[in-house]
């Protein structure tokens, strides 16, 4: 059997298994396997995927499976790897993995709450080894309508009001997006033929020039909603602040990288010539994003809007360095995504853990935090760290490759964008720093804190896995770089061949 | 062949210690903790000695130059098919030379602190953190290329982090923590252009290649100019401003007097002695760059250099907090060493900036980690740190005391004290290549002495204050590094320094220039005299002369209102100028026009929603008139 | 073509009154039960249509007449249902003006 069907089944069975439990404890129990399998999977593709390439197999994509959907419009199910997707795979894992235990005392209807969870996560894996236009279109669907239900349900705050805003607005990202598919679609077979959805297929022919730029904006913008591209990121903020835990986590950590890797795999990897050209105005756009993101976020007082701010800056940077289409850059917005993925993931697990306890995520009616609960505040000085791009955590090294990369290119243009881009380290200092500094240090502000309790086993486990993993990427970054690295050459072949 | 592939347990070792104590110093009890730390820093140190001996005396020499070697290169991180970043142990004259003053400054304050932080809640936490830094400090000087010393670099900047904030709970020390890392971060964002701009040109982060023949070349034939200077010049500029702002060079010097809220070992540590002259460091590690590519960016540290020495020297003899007065006379002693790099020339004679600025970091770090040892006792023993509240402690502190004698005559450059050494050697150099640079170090000089013996004589002479309980001697494990230190200080000066670390490596002589070494010494003995006039005995002559100097004085006394113009810069401009309106138009403008369509939308559809009334009649009515439309339709316009 | 002496325009001028009368009274009529007569009317102009133009066109035939029944019956089904209706709303609202039964709208 094909392991890249195991992140499908697995799910499923997930799913059955929560269908059958009694009540939350069975539940959250059955969850927590089904998800800790998953980790385990990503482990093994992992090593799978190694072992491959070490035995000679230089194909773009390995363990690829093709069953004809749907015949007359040539939809197939259509899966298959290369480094960059299993290092995604494995960071989706790693984040569902920490959110099934963030999330392991939600009160109200657990069974529901756990099973679209799963869902989501489903989503996320399918588009990620999925090959064939259509088939990644389907389950990048799958996994932002259940979305909805999460935040509108159990979420916080105006949750109705965000969860509407969220969802109508990365509809219409996917709107924009059919339009571009649609349109690769059409192209596909400029001499006469088949048409086809199947991305390797595609790269192999060139879409007319014409059609290129007229639907790789529609594709770039469409995938860039869901990656917060400046100005269509305002549902990141109001979203994240009134999700619950983990699903901030999974959306966060693993869904705002779907706008990424979409927007390399697809937009740019099937219309490279569009790509080239109309770079420019999006490398202003995301520039943007990662400045303004990080001013933006100096100046909120809720944990979850600056953090979400704060993922807006990090978020732009990815499509940022991607935009530089070099082999360096390129590699440092993968890393940049899975660090981002990491690290934000813990932010709001965090943040969900303190708010538990706390009952507010108003800064400036906290102080002291570390006194009375050190597990959690170290934890947040680390991600903190993290974020502002401590060597030794994933941060810095995916910025660094990033800065790098994008100081490749010799001309003004580039050069001023990229310290503008560079700039936003300094910010990022400033408001973490000062959220650290109000939040966890000087004196206990409120008396009813002094009897708050630490964290419980769960929620280290969800820490510690996700600080392990960002650790672990600072600490030894070379295996992920070159993981990335070699499946980035197709996609530079491709771009460098106009 | 002598292999220094040991060298490398110099890193590991700290780094297991932060890990063992940050992770399990909980449950170890504290002194365990401390003990554990610091047996691990006197492994190091002797390591670090071993080092030294083996490269200065045992190593053969190539065409009398001494070798530099890559004890350890391993890559961490592939960035293209030509660029990497590689992680090891690089040794050379001046990384030698670091590892000795770092391993032994920080066994010293660890041993010390073992006394100084005794029954502190959070002691292994401090061992932890020292140990933390010590890594990182020593990464950074042993870093074969300019990447790895840029991560060693925000290493450093984390560690000096959370060791100023480590009384979390005080407010002003969260504030100065905060505002030392993201000075130096802001500096530190000039650094990393400038790391790029070199390493675009140079292909090569390796200070082998990159301050070796080929890199020199390279730089040197860039034609490329932005607003009139070379790239060049701009990236070496750059990469100074990451120095001045570790070395807190003027304009970013504002953290480094805060950051004196750590707790004083810590100041001892990472703001005197060691992580302060990174940033000199720096410039000492890419000279041949500077001397050679970019001779305007070395005139610039000069002049930044010499400005500063002095502007900190007026400043410490105004301030009161004990641990201020040693802060800004870092500064400005950092001022001299920094100066001393500016003035220099490559090789040989020519050198001698270069040489007197790393003796001058040698001695530097013996005799102002003693300074601030020395205040710690005294902080210790009269729990305050405002000279206000003390006075004639040499009966109750004879140690202390007399180490702090030997400081600050060494300090204020004494003949035969290390100081004097390694001062006359910066004023030589500065005499021969700029003599305005010349006066104004001269005058530092004798600020120097002056600042020195006012904070001497009003501590430990003038009018002993009402102590609440009579102050005690620090315990031994306190005064032996003050002890050890004392004796360095004396001595340290006796090294023959041109004969090993030189610019280019190669030995030359360097005489004493009377002409310049007596004046200096005379100066050093009239700032002495005028303190001793002052602060000998408590007088209204102090009083007098502050009320004489009017604003002068208060101008003074408040750092030249430096602070106050950065708090204006961030709060002001950034936060409210800035911040507030991107938040403003992001809530208002961009969420607005989101907002906007979706309430178009709505109004859209309670415009139309009318039609469906729910009145039967009103349907019907419709359907007829459509009825009849379409029949109309059919009957006149179907053909 | 005249048969009984009515020529065929005297049947459609009778059923076209009939018709429109029967739409003037549904729209206008607020009474349920007078829009059902008025649906009647409606149904009924359309079976005399149906008999006329089938004994005066297609005399041979008997399509129209048997139209003209099926008609009938449904108009009768289609009351039953409709008073039924009435009744039920009857019930509810306590009357049966048609403006009152607006529930079902945007």
């Amino acid at each position: 059997m094909n392991i890249l069907a195991l992140f499908i089944i697995i799910p499923i069975l997930t799913i059955i298994g929560i269908l059958c439990t009694k009540d939350h404890v069975g539940t959250r129990l059955v969850s927590a396997i089904g998800m800790g399998l998953q980790l385990i999977t990503s482990i093994v593709l992992i090593f799978m995927f190694y072992a491959e390439r070490n035995a000679g197999n230089h194909a773009d994509m390995l363990f690829m499976v093709d069953y004809m959907w749907f015949q007359s419009l040539n939809i197939h199910y259509l899966v298959g790897v290369d480094g960059i997707s299993v290092a995604m795979i494995a960071l989706t894992s790693v984040v569902s993995f920490a959110g099934v235990f963030a999330s392991w005392e939600v009160k109200d209807l657990p069974r529901e709450f756990f099973i679209s969870l799963i869902v989501l996560a489903t989503g996320v894996f399918g588009f990620f080894i999925s090959l064939d236009l259509f088939t990644m279109f389907l389950f990048y669907e799958v996994a932002v309508i259940p979305m909805y239900l999460l935040i509108g349900l159990w979420g916080s705050g105006p949750k109705e009001y965000s969860a509407m805003k969220l969802t109508l607005m990365l509809m219409g990202g996917s709107a924009l997006l059919l339009v571009g598919l649609f349109g690769i679609y059409f192209n596909s077979a400029p001499n006469g033929g088949q048409l086809t959805f199947n991305i390797m297929e595609i790269s192999k022919i060139t879409i007319p020039m014409e059609a290129q730029r007229f639907f790789f904006p529609f594709t770039f913008i469409g995938f860039g909603i869901l990656g917060a591209l400046f100005p269509f990121h305002t549902w990141s903020p109001d979203g994240h602040a009134s999700a619950p835990t983990a699903v901030s986590m999974l959306h966060a950590g693993v869904l705002m990288k779907l706008g990424g890797y979409g927007c390399f795999r697809v937009a740019m990897f099937l219309m490279p010539g569009a790509a080239h050209e109309l770079a420019w105005i999006f490398i202003i756009l995301t520039a943007i994003s990662v400045v303004y993101g990080a001013f933006g976020a100096i100046w909120q007082k809720d944990l979850k809007y600056i953090n979400a701010y704060s993922s807006v800056s990090h978020c732009g940077l990815v499509l940022f360095a991607l935009l530089m289409m070099n082999e360096t850059a390129m590699d440092g917005a993968i890393i940049q995504m899975i660090s981002h993925g990491l690290m934000t993931a813990l932010f709001f697990a965090l943040i969900g853990m303190i708010y538990g306890r706390t009952h507010t995520r108003m800064i400036n009616e906290m102080g002291g935090l570390m006194k009375v609960m050190p597990f959690l505040a170290v934890c947040y000085v680390i991600a903190g760290l993290a974020s502002l791009g401590l060597p030794g955590l994933s941060g810095f090294v995916a910025e660094m490759t990033i800065f790098v990369g994008a100081f490749q290119h010799p001309d003004t243009f580039h050069r001023v964008v990229t310290i503008l881009a560079c700039s936003s380290i300094v910010v990022t200092a400033v408001y973490i720093l000062r959220v650290v500094g109000v939040l966890l240090f000087g004196p206990i502000r409120n008396e009813e804190f002094n009897s708050l309790t630490d964290a419980k086993w769960f929620e280290k486990v969800s820490t510690i896995t996700l600080i392990a993993s960002v650790a672990f990427i600072g600490i030894v970054p070379i295996w992920l770089s070159d993981l990335i690295r070699m499946s980035l050459k197709p996609i530079l072949d491709q771009l460098s061949s106009f | 062949m002598i292999n220094f592939s040991y060298t490398i347990w110099i890193l590991i070792i700290p780094i297991f210690m932060f890990l063992l104590l940050g992770l399990l110093g909980m449950k170890f009890k504290p002194i365990i903790s401390g003990v554990l730390g610091t047996i691990g820093l006197g492994v190091v140190m002797l390591l670090s000695y071993y080092a030294a001996y083996q490269y200065f005396f045992q190593l053969p020499r190539i065409d009398d130059a001494y070798q530099q070697i890559l004890a350890h290169n391993i890559t961490w991180l592939n960035l293209s098919a030509s660029l990497q970043i590689k992680m090891g142990v690089f040794i050379d004259p001046i990384s030698v030379m670091m590892l000795v003053v770092v391993s032994t400054v920080s066994f010293m304050v660890h041993l010390y602190s073992i006394g100084y932080m005794k029954g502190e809640k959070g002691f292994q936490r401090f061992f932890a953190f020292l140990s933390l830094f010590t890594f990182s400090m020593l990464g950074l000087v042993v870093a074969t290329n300019i990447f790895q010393m840029y991560i060693f670099w925000e290493l450093v900047g984390v560690s000096s982090f959370l060791l100023i904030g480590f009384y979390y709970e005080r407010p002003s020390a969260v504030a100065a923590s905060k505002k030392a890392f993201i000075v130096t971060r802001f500096a530190d964002l000039g650094f990393l252009v400038g790391i790029l701009l070199l390493s675009y040109y140079t292909k090569s982060f390796d200070f082998l290649n990159i301050t070796g023949p080929v890199g020199i070349e390279v730089t040197r034939n860039l034609t490329q100019t932005f607003l009139g200077m070379s790239v060049a010049t701009w990236a070496l500029l750059l990469i100074f401003m990451g120095g001045a702002g570790k070395s807190a060079m003027f304009p970013l010097h504002i953290w480094l007097p805060d950051a004196m809220e750590g707790p004083t070992p810590v100041s001892a540590l990472i703001h005197a002695a060691t992580m302060v002259v990174a940033g000199v460091f720096l410039v000492a590690r890419l000279f041949p760059l500077y001397s050679f590519a970019a001779p305007d960016a070395l005139t610039v540290i000069a002049y930044v250099g010499g400005f500063t020495s002095l502007f900190a020297a007026v400043i410490a003899c105004t301030q009161f907090d004990i641990k201020r007065v040693l802060a800004f006379s870092t500064l400005s002693q950092i001022g001299y060493m920094m100066l001393a790099l500016g003035v220099s020339g490559y090789g040989g004679e020519k050198g001698l900036g270069y040489m007197a600025s790393m003796f001058h970091l040698f001695t530097h770090a013996m005799f102002k980690a003693l300074l601030f040892l020395g205040a710690g006792s005294i902080i210790h023993a009269v729990h305050s740190n405002y000279m206000n509240e003390m006075g004639g402690l040499r009966k109750y502190l004879p140690i202390t005391h007399l180490t702090f004698l030997i400081a600050c005559l060494t300090i204020a450059g004494l003949f035969p004290l290390s100081g004097f050494w390694s001062k006359d050697e910066i004023l030589a150099a500065a005499y021969e290549h700029n003599k305005l640079l010349f006066m104004v170090e001269y005058l530092v000089a004798g600020l120097t002495a002056f600042y020195m013996f006012r904070l001497y004589f009003r501590v430990f002479w003038n009018k002993e204050p009402h102590y609440h309980h009579k102050p005690h001697e620090s315990p031994l494990v306190m005064t032996i590094p003050l002890m050890f230190l004392a004796i360095a200080s004396i001595f340290a000066g006796f090294l023959p320094f041109s004969k090993m670390i030189t610019s280019d490596r190669l030995p030359f002589e360097s005489e004493t220039n009377l002409m310049v070494a007596i004046p200096s010494v005379a100066i050093g003995l009239v700032g002495i005299l005028i303190a001793f006039l002052l602060y000998k005995k408590d007088n209204v002559r102090v009083e007098k002369i502050v009320k004489g100097l009017g604003g002068v004085y208060t101008t003074i006394y408040n750092k030249f209102y430096i602070d106050e113009v950065y708090m204006f810069v961030t709060k002001k401009i950034i936060f409210n100028l800035i911040s507030r309106p991107v938040a403003w138009f992001d809530r208002h403008v961009v969420d607005g026009f989101m907002n906007g369509i979706a309430g178009v939308t709505v109004l859209t559809s309670r415009k139309i929603k009318g039609a469906q009334s729910g009145q039967l009649q009103h349907y019907a009515f419709f359907f007829v008139l459509g009825a009849i439309a379409f029949a109309l339709i059919f009957i006149y316009l179907w053909q | 073509m005249e048969r009984y002496g009515i020529p065929l325009e005297g049947f459609l001028v009778i059923s076209t009154a009939m018709f429109f009368i029967g739409i003037y009274g549904f729209l206008v009529r607020k009474n349920l039960i007078t829009m059902l007569m008025s649906i009647e009317l409606i149904l009924n102009s359309v079976n005399i249509n149906f008999v006329a133009f089938n004994s005066y066109l297609f005399p041979e035939n008997m399509q129209g007449n048997f139209f003209a029944l099926i008609v009938v019956a449904i108009a009768a089904a289609e009351a039953s249902v409709a008073i039924a209706l009435i009744i039920n709303i009857y019930r509810r609202f306590s009357n049966i003006e048609v403006e009152n039964i607006d529930e079902m709208k945007y």
